[in-house]
This record gives structure tokens, C-alpha cells and sequence, in this order.
């Protein structure tokens, strides 16, 4: 068995029509040189045939999961009631510009809120990281932040610092209902990414602190460089959760008072005894956090796809 | 009839044709050895072999059954065949024993009694029945390279594909997995490796392949192909890894 049983048979790639052992390699022409055999072809014919079949599997036992949805709630005898309740075109469209005006405040509030987040919860878990004894009280107290504001329920923390701070009297303390209701969302959400960004730091393998200070990078100096521009990378998808699950709490402020889109739903529901500006609310949020998952997504799919080559 | 035919294969990446019409064919208990600089392919033609790549053009037969139609199952071409990767990828929550036994028992559905008897007696064989209930970190490389090839020989495979499976351990550990194949190839075992141990390819090859640049340049036996290549780049390699041997 020699170099002689090169087989050209129902292949139509160049390359394969040469003799082997001559100097003047077939082939050499390169990816441009490629023209694809009648084999190839017919095997894409085939898959694509296959994936327009998987596709119409795909769309029929969809429709029919809608369908039967559909017909199962629509069949069900309270229905009739519930559709005038919670879907009447009328009051959605008397409720809209109010509810709307309301999540404008929803948007500000989560607008706000955000970067607080980022950075109470990127110092407090670099606080964590600390090592050196003198910063045992820090460190301490960094365990202590996240161990009680993850335990409490975010609805309590709201209700206790809108209702508590005010009534302390203090000089300076912001008596505004929606910065209040931003301090609790930002310091109940800031125990969760502080989490979240720990968890990140401690991913990053030790051989690559190690060989930052090696080079005479200092902690801070590997931290900034090093350490975290790897985690911030990892847990990016992580963290984009749990903005979408902050987008939708900002509703929780309206336990307090300011007149944001849940809150303004219930005035409207209180006074027509309609549901349907609820459903304007969830529709609003929904539209608001839908991009935010789809870009959470695109993160993962795009680190899984680095990791694959 | 060959065990394994590999017709016209192409592989491209972004606009680069990695595999360029490979022809070769593999009998029955043959070592093929595939040389050539990195980048050559030689990496890339054993995924194909293996269904981990699609090929994108050309053909593989297994068995005389074609292994790169679009209708065949993957995974169960692979239950034919052993493939061992250079940083080994052992599962690091499983003891060696469970590493081997995993596949003859999920995949094969063999009992774990019988599954783990098995496993023992190759363990035995290659000289880590004392590590049968490690996990895979209190290993030395070239033990964790051996337990790889063993978790691979445990299906029975009918062709074995050995990637570069000794570049990744320090020269101290090399020998003890070039005996481990060489003690394969005693068996019987069909196989296709990958080496950049020139030496070895020698002693243990039925078949030298040289790849340059994607394309299968020369073939014939370690003989003909170490002292007499045909190709003047089969010859520009050889000679560049003798002079690197030499430094």
C-alpha cells in the first residue's frame, strides 16, 4: 500500500486528480481552489432538506401548543368575566398615558439604581477579597451587608428605609419618597452583586495572580488589571439577571407612595374596579426587560462560542 | 476491504482550506502515523475521523459504511472508535475507575460489575491498578495520559486516535505511554496517532503519512519515508526536526 490508491472516484475537488510523488502539488492553489463534488452537493441538498423538515415540525407542534392553549383558557367558564376584567380595550386605553407617565419614574428609579448597584456590590466583594488582618473590621462588616440585606425580604428593606430613615430626624437624611425607595433597591440589590462579583473573583485561577505579582504588580494593581477584567468577563451574564430582576422590582417602590406605573394601575383599578391597567403595567415592563434578556443571550452565546475554538 | 477510507476530504475555516482532498485508506491492525509541522492538518483529520468535525467535503467510510453521511448518527459511529486528545480531558469529579467505566456503562450498557472488572483488568494491564479510586489531579501526566487511554480502550473500539498524546508531558513521562501504545499495537490495535516523536513514529508505524499544508504529500512505510522521501518538503521537515533534536 503505497501513495498509489489515491482514488479520484465521484470526487470533483481538484486536488485529488494529481499523481502523488510529482514535485508539482495539487492542490497548492489554495481555499479559492476548491469546487465543491457533486457529493458534497447532494449532502447539502440533504441537510438542507433536513433542517426545512425540523423547521415544519417545529412551527406545527408550536401553533398546536398555542392553539390548545388558547382554546383551554378560552373555554374555561370564568373566561368571559376575566376578559372583561383584565382585557378590555377601553380601559387600556383610558389607563396607557397614566401608566406610562408611571414607568417613566420606573425607568429613572433603574436608571439610577443601576450604577449605585454596580459599585456598592464591586466594593464590597473587593472588600471580601482583602486579606491582610488590619481590615478584619471591613471585611467583617462587608459579611455582615450581605448576609443581612440577601436575607431580607427586598419589599421589607424598601418599607424600612422609607418609612425608617425619614423618621430618624436626621440632618440630611433625603425625606424624597423615590431617592429612598433608590437607597433600598440599591443597597438590597447591592448584597446579591457583590455575590455574584466575589464569586467571579474567586474564578479567576490563582496562577494568574501569581503571575502578576511576580511581575511586581501590586494586590490593587493585579486586581485592576489582572484579576478583574477576567471575572467582570465571566460573570457578566449573571449580572445582566440580575439587572432584569431590578428592572421589574423598581414596582416594589410603589409600596411607599411615589406614583410610579404599578401604583398608578391601582389607582385606576380602584376607581373602575377594572384589572386591565395591570396588564398595561406588565405589558410595559415586559417590554422593557425583553431586550435586556435577549442581550444577557448574546453575552452567553457569544463567551461559549471564544470557548469553543 | 479497508476498516477505514478516507476519500477527497476539505475542511475550511473562514476562507482557509485546513484539509485539502485527503485520500487514505487504513487496513485492519495498521499503525498510520501522521507527521508534519503544526498547522499541517493532522489534528484536524482525526476530528473528522471522529465526527467531531464536519467535513466539507469527500467522504469516510468505516467498515465499508459511510460515517459522513448526513443521515448517520454521531455518536454511534463514535461507540466504534477510541479517541485520546492531547491535555488527556479526564473528568476531574470522577476516581480513574469511574472515568472508564462511564462510557461501557451509560453508553454500552454494560453492568457496573462487570463494567468495573473490566475496567480493573486493563488498569492492571497498564500498571495503574493502584490508582483505580484516584481522582484524576493526584496523577502525574503521564499516569493521567495512560487512564485517558484506557477510558478510550475500554468500549473495545475497533480503530484507535491518538492525538499528540505525549506533548503534553515532560520527557521522563513519555515513555511510559509510547509502551502503553506500543503495547496496544501487540494487541492488535488499528490505529491512527499524531507525533511529533519522530523516533517512535519509526519504530511503531506500518504507515508514515507526511501532511503539509493540508495536503497528504507522502506515504509509505517509516523505511522509505525516514531515509528516502521522495518530496524535497518531506525532507526540508525531517531535517528541521533532526536539527532541532540536536540543539
Amino acid at each position: 500500500m503505497d501513495g498509489g490508491d489515491r482514488k479520484t472516484a465521484a470526487s470533483g475537488a481538484p486536488d485529488t486528480a494529481g499523481t502523488p510523488g510529482l514535485s508539482d502539488v495539487p492542490g497548492a492553489s489554495g481555499a479559492p481552489g476548491w469546487v465543491k463534488s457533486a457529493r458534497q452537493l447532494e449532502r447539502e441538498r440533504l441537510r438542507r432538506r433536513r433542517s426545512i423538515r425540523s423547521g415544519s415540525v417545529a412551527t406545527v407542534s408550536t401553533l398546536l401548543v398555542i392553539v390548545l392553549l388558547v382554546w383551554g383558557v378560552a373555554g374555561s367558564p370564568g373566561w368571559p368575566r376575566v376578559r372583561e376584567t383584565f382585557f378590555n380595550p377601553e380601559q387600556f386605553v383610558k389607563a396607557l398615558p397614566d401608566v406610562l407617565d408611571g414607568f417613566l419614574l420606573n425607568v429613572k428609579i433603574f436608571l439610577i439604581a443601576e450604577p449605585l448597584v454596580l459599585v456598592v456590590g464591586l466594593l464590597v466583594a473587593l472588600v471580601r477579597n482583602l486579606r491582610a488582618p488590619v481590615f478584619f473590621p471591613l471585611r467583617a462588616l462587608a459579611v455582615a451587608y450581605t448576609d443581612v440585606f440577601r436575607g431580607v425580604p427586598t419589599i421589607l428593606v424598601i418599607y424600612l428605609v422609607g418609612f425608617g430613615l425619614p423618621a430618624l430626624d436626621l440632618q440630611g437624611v433625603p425625606t424624597d419618597l423615590v431617592t429612598l425607595g433608590v437607597i433600598a433597591l440599591t443597597l438590597s440589590y447591592g448584597a446579591y452583586v457583590a455575590e455574584v462579583f466575589r464569586a467571579g473573583i474567586d474564578s479567576v485561577h490563582p496562577s494568574q495572580r501569581a503571575a502578576a505579582r511576580s511581575l511586581g504588580l501590586s494586590h490593587g494593581m493585579t486586581m485592576r488589571h489582572v484579576v478583574l477584567p477576567q471575572a467582570v468577563r465571566r460573570v457578566a451574564p449573571p449580572l445582566l439577571n440580575d439587572f432584569v430582576s431590578l428592572q421589574k422590582d423598581t414596582a416594589l417602590v410603589a409600596t411607599i407612595g411615589p406614583l410610579e406605573a404599578l401604583r398608578q394601575a391601582q389607582i385606576h383599578a380602584a376607581s373602575t374596579f377594572n384589572y386591565t391597567p395591570y396588564l398595561v403595567g406588565a405589558l410595559l415592563f415586559i417590554l422593557l426587560t425583553i431586550p435586556l434578556a435577549r442581550f444577557t443571550d448574546y453575552l452567553a452565546a457569544r463567551s461559549q462560542q471564544r470557548r469553543g475554538q | 476491504m479497508s476498516l477505514l477510507t478516507i476519500e477527497g476530504v476539505w475542511k475550511n475555516y473562514h476562507g482557509h482550506s485546513v484539509l485539502r482532498g485527503i485520500d487514505l485508506s487504513v487496513e485492519a491492525h495498521e499503525v498510520v502515523c501522521l507527521i508534519g509541522a503544526s498547522g499541517s492538518g493532522k489534528s484536524t483529520l482525526l476530528r473528522c475521523v471522529n465526527l467531531l468535525e464536519t467535513v466539507d467535503d469527500g467522504t469516510i467510510h468505516l467498515d465499508g459504511k459511510e460515517i459522513t453521511d448526513v443521515r448517520v448518527d454521531a455518536d454511534d459511529v463514535r461507540k466504534r472508535m477510541g479517541i485520546v486528545f492531547q491535555a488527556f480531558n479526564l473528568f476531574p469529579h470522577m476516581t480513574v475507575l469511574d472515568n472508564i467505566t462511564l462510557a461501557p456503562r451509560k453508553v454500552h450498557k454494560v453492568g457496573r460489575e462487570q463494567a468495573e472488572h473490566q475496567a480493573r483488568e486493563l488498569l492492571e494491564r497498564f500498571g495503574l491498578a493502584d490508582k483505580a479510586a484516584s481522582y484524576p489531579d493526584r496523577l502525574s501526566g503521564g499516569q493521567q495520559q495512560r487512564a485517558a487511554i484506557i477510558r478510550a480502550m475500554a468500549t473495545r473500539p475497533r480503530l484507535m486516535l491518538l492525538d499528540e498524546v505525549t506533548s503534553a508531558l515532560d520527557p521522563a513521562l513519555v515513555t511510559e505511554v509510547l509502551s502503553v501504545i506500543r503495547e496496544l499495537k501487540e494487541g492488535g490495535m488499528t490505529m491512527i496517532l499524531t507525533t511529533h516523536e519522530m523516533g517512535f513514529c519509526r519504530e511503531i508505524a506500518d504507515t508514515v503519512c507526511f501532511l503539509d499544508d493540508g495536503v497528504l504529500l507522502e506515504r509509505g512505510t517509516p523505511e522509505q519515508v525516514f531515509t528516502d522521501p521522495r518530496q524535497p518538503r518531506t525532507r526540508e521537515f525531517l531535517r528541521s526536526v533532526l536539527d532541532a533534536r540536536r540543539i
